[in-house]
């Protein structure tokens, strides 16, 4: 029939044009090879003894243009690199979620999701329904999470313990980072910090600069609190007993600013009576500042020359354009109030330290606030011979500091070095074993992939990874709960006695988000791409 | 070629042209036209079928932009797809229509209209006039409709026993990826809509509840707040985290200088001038101060910014405040605390004034979020779901799977007849539509058979998805059904061993279903009824 043929000759479009399909087969194959890829990618920075990555930044374009990056930190390794593949691009997001829960574990995380599906690849093909798997990984996972519940350890109670777990949790951290040389005295530095937010989780009480010169030894936390600011100029460059008057209000020119109004005059004279009026107001206003009886005067906004040369005057030292943060930061750590406006002076709250100032790191000049009356928040001086090590220090510390405050938060700790791996994995085998049908092989599966990571561990350090894997699991499946790989001597060790401890809410959030991923990424059967949006040309240089 | 019914000849042989640009446009007609259509109706329907059901798979769509949504939604997965194609639109369409009359089951019914459409391309091919196909899908679908009204069940809507309702919304979440925490969602999803529920007029208002996802954390950790939650902080950072027994002003004027609305030019001239308005302008942010001061608000909620020198004189009145609330969450934070949003600040007043017993801030993992918690309000009849999850887009997906189970129970309470799902209804109804075919006399008991046929393709779709042999199962369940006279047996997707799905409680609602046959019935006559399409040919350039 000529109608038949030609509708079988014209293929009737369905998509827009451009509009990629990949259906069941092709689609899982294309999604594990994105998993797996990126897994692979990011494995061998996994442990103690991962290796870093240098990242160079397109050379075209952005603020980083042609940046140069070492690190070994999995968020950002996955944040810098473009991924076109969607599923890897959901891995991707897994990490960035870990950083901005937990700050660590983000390459754990995704190398026990990629795990996850190269197992489910031996599964499909033993024709077993994605839907079991997910099924069996899901008994799998709450029996998991119950046994890593059931040896987490709360010793919060007894604050001499709390404080060495936390120096522990601090050095596992930090071991795997460049800083794991000096992770002693990193780790102190971590806990003093944390310990002086005072149970808060927020971070930007601590604040890092970074000052290339000297030796990474060199850094140290700073007692007081350091502000990136100069003083002004004829002002005094120390003071003690300060009162400190922290003010958000513009310094500039005091605008009016009821809408719409502005200056007409009819003569010049006019002009100067007026700028001498505002000049006027500007007086009235350093005169209320200076009711307030403060000797230093920090204003979020600029201070023009008029006004400071006012505060110089009276002997008030001046210090403007103080960015959001350093005020509030200030405001915490001073004890002080953010004022706007300056008409009542006996209510506002002076911020007091015993001394300020005016200090040089490498070559930069920094204001020193000292002898604080509330300590809230602190500031580390990082130093380092390269802008590289600067940064990948600051990472490290910070990831340290994250899950420093969140184990603050949820004190419960486990043990690390592939122990807690180690210990899920062996109950979920066992689980496997009392569960009848198809979903058995599913969870058994999730066991593999759990032991994987003590594997890659002692891969990257470059030991026999079957046999220590084998001996480890000897000694779990003997009931020594407690033990995993030591790196330093490649045996099998007690954690308790090494005090190589982790986070139980990071281990947590490590296992629940990879599988909740895991299983999002099986659950896919049809990747439907739309084509890149058009870009507009540029006619900007035409 | 098709397209030479489009010419006409003069008696020399030339083409005349009829219409403009003729020989540039695409022409479709007749048969050719019917088959074009089908085909690309099955196609759509095709890719929704492996969704269908709790063990559904689910579509990963790629946004031009790059940005990934993964999910099991009918209707989501249709309108990302970027169809083009006329007939394929049509479809994304009637999901679209399903998703906003019933909210549930936008999957099935594009499944059944591409059934239908299959039918009925086997009886163009009989040589059955499209009409007489349509008007055959007509009779058959009331009478589909009859039997459904015959064997639904009226629910008990009791508020104390919510079991019933909690099976229905589990029914719904059971195909989607928070089944891992089905009854937990369930329960959030129930109470929501009987919190908000006016049970005299059998109505919910869905604006009082408001889904709010926020990445990390498990899905365990998705909870129901009885109140809002504002992703908003105090505008001052030195302002208390926590206020008890709030008295909450809301406001929607700026603590700014006022601005005359008149087209105006305030000039100075004089330092009279210039002096009087700085007057004017220091007595304007004490008198906004003062008013709420007098009124007795303890809390400020406003709609707009703050001047620096506004916010500072809160802060040392002790009012806290929260700045650049959005104009729909300002009316959710109105409802709850019974306030009354106030455009001035002359017209405060202490009845004007909302009231919560609890307000505090909720902080997030390592990077500083913040949001607000509006609690034990004076009207506790909104509501707010918070969903967790462990990534951006598992978040997404929970709230649009919760959305569904909102709807489906929102659905119970407005019509409280149920009919059982896993396919139950669909084989009897089939069951007794090819039983009535038979007694028509004309054609169109060819097209009700057809119909009959098409009704399956739900459950043999089910049975397919959940590895069973799908011919086998339905026609067993199919005999079972008509020996012992239980509409009940449905196909058993979980394994659990038996097909009753009373059993089982696997419920749906009766609304819902009908809308799907009647819509999809709808479409596909609609789609019966073209027989020519014409396409704008591609431009010259």
């Amino acid at each position: 029939m000529r109608g038949d043929l030609s509708t079988a000759l014209n293929p009737i479009p369905l998509y827009k044009q451009g509009v990629e399909e990949e259906k069941s087969e092709l689609a899982r194959l294309s999604s594990f090879a994105g998993a797996m890829a990126v897994g692979d990618l990011i494995k061998t920075t996994l442990g103690p003894k991962g290796m870093d990555k240098i990242l160079q930044c397109s050379m075209s374009g952005g603020p980083d243009a042609g940046k140069l990056l070492v690190t070994n930190d999995g968020a950002t390794i996955l944040s810098k690199i473009g991924i076109d593949n969607p599923v890897a691009k959901v891995l991707v997001d897994i990490s960035k979620v870990q950083d901005d829960e937990v700050g660590d574990g983000t390459t754990s995380v995704v190398v026990l999701a990629s795990e996850l599906l190269r197992e489910t690849e031996n599964l499909l093909a033993q024709k077993i329904h994605p839907q079991t798997i997910i099924a069996g990984w899901r008994k799998a996972t709450n029996e998991a999470l119950r046994v890593l519940e059931g040896i987490a350890k709360n010793n919060s109670s007894n604050i001499e313990q709390f404080r060495s777990d936390l120096m522990n949790i601090a050095r596992t951290t930090l071991s795997s980072k460049i800083l794991q040389g000096k992770k002693e005295h990193f780790a102190k530095l971590c806990v003093d910090a944390v310990l002086k937010l005072k149970g808060k989780t927020d971070l930007q009480g601590i604040q890092i600069i970074k000052r290339l010169g000297n030796n990474m030894s060199d850094s140290y936390l700073e007692e007081g609190f350091l502000l990136e600011k100069k003083i002004g100029i004829n002002m005094p460059k120390r003071l003690e007993n300060a009162r400190i008057l922290i003010a958000n209000t513009p310094m500039d020119t005091d605008k009016i600013k009821v809408f719409g109004s502005r200056v007409r005059v009819d003569s010049v004279a006019k002009v100067a009576e007026l700028e001498l009026a505002e000049k006027e107001k500007m007086k009235d206003k350093v005169n209320k500042i200076l009711q307030h009886n403060c000797n230093v005067f920090i204003n979020r906004q600029l201070i023009y020359d008029y006004p400071e040369q006012l505060f110089a005057e009276k002997g008030v030292m001046a210090i403007e354009h103080a960015d959001f943060e350093g005020v509030e930061r200030l405001a915490q750590v001073l004890g002080g109030e953010i004022v706007s406006t300056f008409d009542t002076p006996d209510k506002v709250r002076l911020g007091k330290c015993d001394l300020i100032e005016e200090i040089i790191i490498g070559e930069d000049k920094l204001i020193k606030f000292s002898g604080v009356a509330e300590g809230r928040a602190c500031t580390i001086v990082l130093r380092g011979a390269t802008q590289q090590i600067l940064d990948e220090a600051e990472r490290s510390i910070h990831d340290a500091l994250c899950v420093l405050s969140q184990t603050v938060k949820e004190p419960r700790i486990c043990y690390g070095g592939g122990a807690a791996e180690m210990l899920m994995a062996t109950a979920v085998s066992q689980l496997a074993e009392k569960t009848p049908g198809k979903e058995s092989v599913a969870i058994e599966s999730f066991a593999r992939a759990l032991r994987q990571l003590p594997t890659i561990i002692a891969d990257n350090a470059g030991y026999d990874s079957a046999e220590l894997v084998a001996n480890l699991r000897a000694a779990h499946t003997a009931g020594k709960s407690t033990h995993g790989l030591d790196m330093e001597k490649g045996a099998v060790a007690d954690m308790v006695e090494l005090g190589i401890l982790e986070s139980y809410h990071l281990k947590r959030q490590v296992v629940s988000s990879a599988a909740e991923a895991a299983e999002m990424v099986l659950r896919i059967d049809n990747i439907i791409r739309a084509p890149p949006r058009p870009r507009q040309r540029d006619m900007r240089h035409h | 070629m098709p397209s030479v019914g489009t010419l006409a000849f003069d008696e020399f042989g030339r083409p005349v042209l009829i219409l403009k640009g003729q020989d540039s446009k695409k022409r479709l007609f007749g048969i050719e036209a019917h088959k074009s259509h089908i085909l690309a109706g099955k196609a759509v329907a095709d890719t929704l079928k492996t969704s269908l059901g709790p063990r559904g798979m689910d579509k990963c769509m790629v946004s031009p932009d790059g940005d990934i949504t993964i999910t099991n939604d009918g209707a989501t997965i249709l309108s990302m797809m970027h169809v083009e194609n006329e007939i394929g639109k049509l479809l994304v369409q009637l999901s679209k229509s399903q998703d906003d009359e019933i909210g549930d089951g936008t999957t099935g019914v594009v499944v059944l209209a591409g059934a239908l459409l299959e039918q009925a391309e086997a009886l163009l091919d009989k040589g059955i006039h499209p009409i007489r196909i349509a008007d055959g899908y007509e009779l058959a679908a009331k009478i589909a409709l009859d039997h459904l009204e015959k064997i639904s069940e009226t629910y008990p809507l009791d508020l104390k026993k919510l079991d019933p309702l909690i099976n229905t919304a589990m029914t719904t979440l059971g195909s989607k990826i928070v089944n891992r925490c089905q009854r937990q969602m369930a329960e959030i999803a129930v109470n929501a809509i009987l919190n908000v529920a006016d049970m005299e007029r059998r109505d919910v208002n869905f604006e009082l509840i408001k889904v709010q996802g926020k990445v990390g954390g498990r899905l365990e950790d998705t909870l129901l707040v009885k109140g809002v939650v504002v992703d908003k902080t105090f505008s001052h950072p030195q302002m208390p985290k926590q206020v008890q027994n709030a008295k909450i002003a809301i406001l929607t004027c700026p603590f700014e200088p006022p601005k005359p609305k008149t087209k105006h030019k305030l000039d100075i001239t004089t330092v009279e001038d210039y002096n009087k308005l700085r007057e004017y302008e220091k007595e304007k942010f004490t008198e906004m101060i003062k008013s709420i001061k007098d009124s007795g608000a303890n809390l400020v909620i406003c709609q707009w910014g703050f001047d620096d020198e506004a916010n500072h004189l809160l802060l040392s009145h002790e009012l806290p405040a929260v700045r650049w609330v959005g104009g729909p969450e300002i009316e959710l934070i109105a409802i709850a605390t019974g306030g009354r949003i106030v455009p001035r600040f002359q017209e405060l007043t202490a009845e004007k004034l909302g009231f919560a017993g609890r307000i505090r801030e909720l902080d997030f993992g390592t990077t500083g979020d913040h949001m607000l918690c509006i609690e034990e309000c004076k009207k506790s009849n909104t509501c707010t779901i918070f969903v967790r999850g462990g990534n951006k887009m598992v978040v997404e997906e929970a709230k649009r799977a919760l959305h569904d189970a909102l709807c489906v129970v929102r659905n119970l309470v407005r019509d409280n007849r149920i009919v059982y799902g896993g396919g139950a209804c669909e084989i009897a109804c089939a069951i007794e539509v090819a039983k009535e075919a038979n007694k028509i006399p004309t054609i169109e008991q060819y097209a009700i058979r057809a119909f009959a046929d098409a009704l399956e393709s739900v459950p043999l779709a089910l049975a397919e998805n959940s590895g069973f042999s799908p011919i086998k199962t339905v026609s067993d369940i199919k005999s079972q059904q008509i020996a012992q006279k239980n509409p009940r047996l449905g196909v058993d997707c979980l394994n659990k061993g038996i097909n009753d799905m009373k059993s089982q409680s696997v419920i749906e609602t009766l609304i819902g279903k009908r809308q799907q046959i009647s819509l999809a019935t709808q479409l596909v006559r609609m789609i019966l009824k073209i027989d020519d399409i014409r396409l704008p040919g591609e431009s010259e350039d």
